[in-house]
């Protein structure tokens, strides 16, 4: 009898389903290299190898996936990838607490996901280390999480958001302004605020993002309403943080 | 005309035929804000729906029996997000159409299993720029037709004019769902594709109801 590798204690397999079979091929080649023996089942693109998500390629890997471990744990890229593999738990009731798809971002959910597998966890502890990937990606990234709805992630917005509360006259020290265009910190006013900071010698953030990054403020997801927090590092960290505060408040020139 | 299994039938034929005439259209809108493929991965999908009718070797004793034909079927064969969608709503519209033939009630509970279906698998709300923005007014429209006493063909007629103009609103909106949110202010102006396919959808569900089929 050979001594058992760690990958042998995996219980869980992982199905990622992408709109493209290169895509979910590469993400298993990725995660595989720090999980071996992991089963890793890439589903990605139609029945015939083009851009999409096909029911039967992603049911097909799940009935794999299944076959000699505890239960598998999905990982999906875009909407429609993440409705198919839906869809395929809803049609079949066999899959229930058997398959579960994780909200996580497709790369990063996968890899933590394959590690925590690899080192014998269940569907829930798999599952959960998918997801706490997504937590980190959110604080590096700013995303919100799919519901267009900005969520605070626990972190340096929160952090932020604590101390404005305190009169901090250090340069650059957070300041709260609610914002007040109605569609939010939408593409237009996001652009303008990333133009106008990128014009100051100073590092800028809003709740905890780089607000000199147009798509890191889009994905704050942030609603008319919404008490934005703006910090400021750096030689200008006044200028800079008061010019952003004072374009949350005039709304973009668009309220 | 009685809306019974036939019905159903020549409605999945007649979207067919329709998605065929409005695939460029389609096409053209979602290449607008989207990803360019939505006429072409309804039609795939509804020519699949075509063969697996063809290969019936008899017709199903229940309309439901046909949406879930419908929509397993598209499940697998169309490929962007539309199949998951349409897919869904055909599967909960079939779970409350288990009869031979419907009344208004019975139309206007297919519509709500279709928008619930829909809303349960995109997560969209009315104002984002979806087939939302279509199904919503039309189950709105129906429920008001069948409260006045509309036939089944009369609450099918205003829940495809209520879609028609629910997809003509959605030319000004934000899309905040979906493929076109991607594009923020750059959806505005131009209609959306899944609100328009819906009108297809709706039109055909009219045409069979109203048109004798062969």
């Amino acid at each position: 009898m050979t001594t058992p590798q760690v990958g042998d204690r995996a219980r869980i397999a992982l199905v990622l389903v992408s709109h493209s079979a290169r895509l979910a091929q590469g993400v298993a080649e990725l995660a595989a290299q720090m999980a071996p023996g992991v089963l890793l089942l890439p589903a990605g693109g139609t029945d015939d190898g083009s851009l999409g998500t096909s029911y039967d390629v992603v049911s097909a890997a799940v009935e794999e996936g299944l076959v000699g471990t505890d239960g598998v744990v999905v990982l999906a890229d875009l909407g429609s990838a993440v409705m198919t593999i839906e869809s395929v738990i809803e049609l079949d009731d066999s899959l229930d607490g058997r398959v579960v798809l994780a909200d996580a971002p497709f790369v990063e959910g996968a890899v933590a996901a394959a590690v925590t597998a690899h080192g014998g966890g269940s569907l829930a502890e798999v599952l959960a280390s998918a997801e706490a990937a997504g937590g980190t990606f959110a604080q590096s990234a700013g995303a919100p999480g799919g519901g267009g709805e900005f969520v605070p992630a626990p972190g340096p917005a929160d952090q932020l958001a604590g101390a404005a509360g305190i009169e901090d006259d250090s340069p650059g020290a957070p300041r709260a302004v609610t914002l007040r265009n109605p569609l939010g910190l939408h593409a237009r006013p996001a652009a303008i605020l990333a133009r106008l900071v990128a014009g100051y010698d100073a590092k800028v953030t809003v709740n905890g993002v780089n607000a000199a990054s147009v798509l890191e403020l889009m994905k704050l997801g942030a609603t008319g309403g919404r008490e934005l927090v703006v910090a400021a590092e750096g030689p200008q960290a006044d200028e800079a943080r008061d010019a952003a505060v004072a374009a949350v408040e005039e709304g973009f020139g668009e309220v | 005309m009685t809306l019974d299994v036939a019905w159903a039938v020549r409605w999945m034929r007649d979207t067919a035929e329709m998605v065929v005439s409005s695939r460029d259209e389609l096409t053209e809108l979602d290449r607008q804000i989207g990803d360019g493929d939505h006429g072409e991965n309804l039609n795939r999908g509804f020519q699949a729906v075509v063969a697996k009718l063809d290969g019936l070797e008899q017709q199903p004793a229940q309309i439901g029996d046909v949406l879930k034909l419908v929509a397993t079927t598209l499940m697998s064969s169309v490929g962007g997000a539309s199949g998951p969608l349409y897919g869904t709503a055909f599967l909960r519209a079939a779970k409350v159409t288990g009869l031979a033939e419907l009344d208004s009630s019975a139309v206007v509970a297919l519509l709500e299993g279709a928008l619930e279906g829909i809303t349960a698998r995109g997560k969209a709300v009315p104002g984002e720029k979806t087939m939302v923005d279509a199904w919503q007014p039309a189950v709105d429209a129906a429920v008001a037709a069948a409260d006045a006493g509309a036939s089944p063909e009369g609450v099918l007629e205003a829940a495809l004019a209520a879609a028609e103009e629910g997809a003509r609103a959605t030319i000004p909106m934000l899309a905040t769902k979906g493929r076109a949110s991607y594009l923020g202010e750059r959806s505005i102006g131009h209609q959306d594709p899944g609100a328009t396919s819906t009108v297809v959808v709706l039109r055909a569900a009219v045409a069979a109801a109203t048109a004798p089929g062969e």
